[in-house]
């Protein structure tokens, strides 16, 4: 996918839209936070609202040209949205719901068959149900199937997870990705959290009132963007559980053992770490009361605002920590150096 | 002497038919009308809007007596209609035209709240899965107004069964051709000796509209489990 926007639109009041930017991929994320106008932005691709200049391409078509007069109606840009509530019809069943768009795509164009994705997105037992008894999350599902059995070339995710409880948010990440990869849909992901944009996409535009501000990879945004975080950066660990010791659960992480106070029963899970929550020691610590020691070889670091980001390689495993400028001056901490990280087994957040 | 005289029958007749027909008439035109009103923007909105609510304002013998001046022999609007060999006074189809006038608006006005509860991006939705504008109309809106749509036709069914003084000036009141229950109820009203006779055509009416309404209650609830 290949998606040129070049635009400007005005809302009268100081907020205004002015982008040049191309965005090429098949998981392109637009990360910024609410007001960045990124909603605006999605409603643009879409063609349900008109830019005042500029000119929109996708994969070398013109879908909008202000100077050649060009505005291609939405029905016909073969973009399908993903709304941040489902906004699914309240007056049709799921299967409905999902048949939609299918019908109305062009018969040549129809890749994706209602058996299979309703088997991808295992939608079997929710079809003769109607719409308004379905969970959060089997409301986005749907949402997302019915999106892509329209058989668009762009597929547009404005917040699809901001609805949903934290506990849902990584079972529905599963399902998106992995309807994307296997119909070999493109999307653009739209989000507020880094933490889904990282989860979600390879590469990824941050946007700030109304312009694009950067275009990295969402690993080197969330670098970029830790010093400054209220959370510090986000490490994402899977681990797989291998027995209960006390009040405390026993994960292996790689090569390592972890001790983790919010596990349960799952044979596998997904946690979350921040950067902050990870002191260094340059010599092993005799005695502290954190459950984790491990020991870590330093491969970089980077600053990021008045911190700085400390890469290390455990085992075969990534793990950022931050520490303050001074403290990374006192331990001399640099690439190649061998610390021993400590982590407490309450730091642990679950995300599945 | 039977309760009802063989003209109340044909009041009763001619007024169902001229309320079915006003309604039925004015049901895509109302639809259409109230679809342009919430969905689009664009200039005359204002005084479109004033022009289609006056009737509910002005006395319905005001909006007769403009009728009757512009559809009649020397009125301005007669050679249109001379030119489709149509005549709008003094007959049935002028009774039409004065109940669906006076009814639009509040046919409109049910259609038009049902539109504006319902979630734009339902509609915006349907346009990025492929429907064009029509097609997002009848698939999309319609079946969401529908509720509405059944309130504003009984309301104005109901409405036009009553319709008295628009209709007594540009269709008249003869007996058989344009006399409606009310009109029959006022000539029954003026005459001596015609309490009887009315408060036969009164207990029509009461029933007409009892009727209405419930069918009315019924068949909202029915939706309404539906959705």
């Amino acid at each position: 996918m290949e998606l040129s926007l070049n635009l400007r639109k005005s809302f009268g009041g100081p907020f205004n839209l002015d982008l040049d930017c191309t965005a090429s991929g098949s998981q392109v994320g637009i990360f910024g936070a609410s007001g960045s106008g990124k909603s605006t932005l999605v409603r643009l691709i879409a063609g349900l609202e008109r830019p005042e200049e500029g000119e929109i391409w996708l994969d070398g078509e013109c879908l909008f040209s202000s100077k050649r007069g060009i505005n291609v109606p939405p029905q016909r840009r073969c973009i399908s949205l993903v709304f941040q509530d489902a906004c699914l019809f309240p007056h049709l069943s799921v299967e409905a719901n999902l048949r939609y768009g299918y019908k109305r795509s062009r018969a040549g164009r129809r890749s994706v068959d209602f058996a299979t994705l309703v088997s991808v997105l295992q939608l079997g037992e929710l079809l003769g149900r109607g719409v308004n008894r379905l969970s959060g999350g089997e409301r986005q599902r749907v949402a997302l199937g019915r999106a892509i059995l329209a058989n668009p070339r762009l597929l547009l995710m404005d917040e699809p997870l901001s609805a949903l409880d934290d506990g849902l948010k990584l079972p529905i990440i599963h399902y998106l990705k992995r309807a994307g990869e296997r119909f070999g849909i493109p999307y653009l992901f739209i989000s507020h959290s880094l933490l889904e944009i990282r989860l979600m996409t390879d590469r990824v535009i941050s946007m700030a009132g109304g312009r694009v501000l950067a275009q990295t990879s969402p690993e080197e945004l969330a670098r970029e963007r830790m010093g400054g975080s209220q959370v510090g950066y986000i490490n994402v660990l899977q681990l797989e559980k291998l027995r209960k010791m006390g009040g405390l659960y026993v994960y292996r992480w790689g090569l390592e053992e972890l001790f983790v106070s919010a596990g349960d029963e799952e044979p596998m899970a997904v946690f979350e770490l921040s950067s902050r929550d990870i002191i260094l020691f340059t010599r092993h610590p005799e005695a502290v009361s954190a459950r984790n020691l491990l020991k870590c070889t330093v491969v970089d670091t980077f600053p990021s605002g008045n911190k700085v980001g400390v890469e290390l390689r455990c085992g075969h495993e990534t793990l950022i920590a931050e520490v303050v400028v001074q403290a990374a001056d006192d331990l001399a901490i640099q690439a190649r150096n061998e610390v021993y990280a400590v982590i407490k087994a309450a730091s642990f957040r679950r995300l599945s | 002497m039977p309760l009802l005289s063989s003209a109340d029958c044909d009041a009763i007749i001619l007024s169902l038919k001229v309320a079915l027909t006003a309604t039925l008439i004015s049901l895509p035109l109302g639809f259409l009308y109230a679809y342009l009103m919430t969905f689009f923007r664009f200039r005359a909105k204002v005084l479109l809007e004033v022009l289609v609510n006056l009737p509910l304002t002005l006395p319905p013998v005001v909006m007769g007596y403009l009728l009757l001046v512009s559809l009649g022999r020397n009125g301005w609007l007669a050679p249109l209609l001379d030119l489709f060999g149509v005549r709008l006074i003094f007959n049935w189809k002028a009774a039409v035209l004065a109940s669906a006038i006076v009814g639009f608006p509040l046919l409109v006005r049910s259609i038009r709240i049902a539109m504006e509860g319902i979630d734009g991006r339902l509609v915006q939705a349907s346009r990025t899965l492929g429907a064009g504008p029509v097609d997002t109309l009848l698939s999309v809106i319609l079946p969401l107004s529908v509720s509405g749509v059944v309130s504003g036709a009984s309301l104005m069914f109901a409405r036009s069964l009553g319709e008295f003084g628009a209709t007594i000036i540009v269709a008249g009141n003869m007996p058989g051709s344009t006399q409606t229950i009310p009109l029959a109820i006022y000539d029954y009203a003026s005459s001596p000796g015609g309490e009887r006779a009315a408060l036969s055509l009164c207990a029509v009416a009461v029933g007409i509209s009892v009727f209405v309404l419930s069918g009315h209650e019924a068949l909202v609830k029915r939706l309404a489990r539906r959705t």
